[in-house]
């Protein structure tokens, strides 16, 4: 058994997850013949709260769409609580993660099926943590997701508090209700005049 | 006590920086303002929900997993190695991902156009749970060098990528394991673009007892994961 005082070399570092992770980390989607664990897909019909579909580009300093990033969201439900069981799982139908990859929709978009989480017990704000990775990335980046219809939740949020005031309106999602349903938008800027925010977590 | 994080900072005197020029894919994509700090309400969210359910019983086992006429080209290999946090705790039934290029330096993936053929029986993916005591262990390929287009006659050594949730949300890994004594390694922006004294951690090492006699040889790569924050209290357990 492990030694409870014996010293590791330290955390591994990152390397960059490169271009070429499709087939391992997201195959359904890009149909590789191996089957992902996790997809775009976070509830289902019977799961409750307000179905949306969250969704963006990724793009470099140029204002370019990047087709090869890696796209993590974590968040928690209506009711502000994080699934932590296979049986809460399979009875809300909400598996709290999802992960695509850039490279199959037009124009380096992401897209996920989910419901709208709930403020979290502790008084944050809706939210959703994400990650992002991608060629050109040697550690993945921290950032995260507000609604742009949660004018009070948000001016009470801690996080959000902690950023700049003028770089706020970076990690707000934009709200459309359109035929389909309801959609988010949230495009991730990797540079330039309005580089989205990133944590260090 | 509440609110300090229960897990230890991203590290990053080993962490590369999100700039590194000679790595040419970075100036266009690295964040270029300073991170802002979010320690304490992200401590305590858990790695997403999976278990041993979703894991195929040949996930681990590239030299099976894709079969379809055969068995794969190549060098067969075992990689395998321990999952502990900063203080030496192993990281039990944590998901470990794997993928990789075949033996000629050739990705399925749809974009790599490299001139080397690929494998009918090699995908290249794989994954699997660390076990009671942290351990993983991966059968496959050993993967080639290929060519990249970062600076004139760039190679990329030969390498296995790694995926890694650990316990945490902010435990996320996503890392590069290296084979011991390669010549390519001095020369990869990649690899190099962590601190001396620290990049060595992306080298396996050779060992004999990890070797399948007969079958496959073995490589250890031990990962180490951010996490528990030291305090007093708990360095005394």
């Amino acid at each position: 058994m492990s030694d409870p005082t014996a010293a590791t070399p330290g955390q591994t570092p990152s390397q960059t997850v490169g271009p070429f992770f499709a087939y391992g980390l997201v195959p359904t989607q890009y149909g590789y013949p191996f089957r992902s664990l996790f997809g775009g897909v976070l509830a289902e019909a019977r799961t409750p709260g307000l179905p949306i579909v969250l969704t963006g580009r990724v793009l470099d300093a140029n204002g370019a769409p990047i087709g090869d990033a890696l796209i993590e969201i974590q968040h928690a439900d209506a009711r502000g609580r994080h699934p932590r069981s296979r049986a809460e799982v399979e009875e809300s139908g909400f598996r709290g993660f999802g992960r695509v990859g850039t490279g199959t929709l037009p124009d380096g978009g992401y897209a996920f099926r989910t419901i709208k989480p709930g403020a979290t017990p502790d008084g944050q704000a809706p939210h959703i943590d994400v990650i992002v990775s991608m060629r050109g990335l040697l550690s993945h980046a921290f950032t995260r997701v507000y609604f742009d219809d949660e004018a009070a939740a948000n001016a009470a949020d801690p996080v959000l508090a902690s950023v700049p005031a003028e770089r706020r309106g970076t990690l707000l999602a934009r709200r459309s209700d359109l035929p389909g349903g309801t959609v988010y938008r949230f495009d991730i800027r990797m540079q330039g005049e309005d580089e989205t925010v990133f944590f260090d977590v | 006590m509440a609110d300090l994080p229960r897990i230890a900072a991203r590290d990053w005197t080993s962490q590369p920086a999100y700039l590194h020029p000679a790595y040419k894919s970075t100036p266009l994509r690295a964040p270029s303002r300073p991170l802002v700090p979010m320690r304490h309400t992200l401590s305590e969210l858990a790695q997403p929900v999976y278990g041993h359910e979703d894991i195929g019983e040949l996930d681990h086992d590239l030299t099976r997993n894709a079969a379809v006429n055969g068995a794969p080209l190549g060098e067969r290999i075992v990689v395998t190695g321990r999952v502990t946090d900063e203080g030496g705790r192993p990281l039990r039934h944590t998901l470990v991902e794997l993928w990789q290029c075949n033996a000629a330096g050739r990705y399925v993936h749809a974009v790599d156009t490299h001139d080397a053929p690929l494998d009918p029986n090699f995908l290249g993916a794989g994954r699997t749970l660390t076990d009671g005591e942290g351990r993983y262990r991966f059968l496959t390929i050993k993967p080639g060098a290929y060519p990249w287009g970062n600076h004139p006659n760039a190679w990329r050594p030969n390498h296995i990528h790694l995926s890694l949730f650990g316990e945490h949300f902010a435990s996320r890994l996503v890392t590069q394991m290296y084979f011991p004594g390669d010549p390519l390694l001095d020369l990869d922006p990649i690899y190099r673009s962590t601190p001396p004294g620290v990049r060595e951690r992306l080298v396996s090492r050779f060992a004999l007892d990890a070797t399948e006699p007969g079958f496959a040889l073995g490589y250890v790569f031990d990962i180490v994961l951010r996490g528990p924050r030291q305090t007093p209290m708990e360095t005394q357990r």
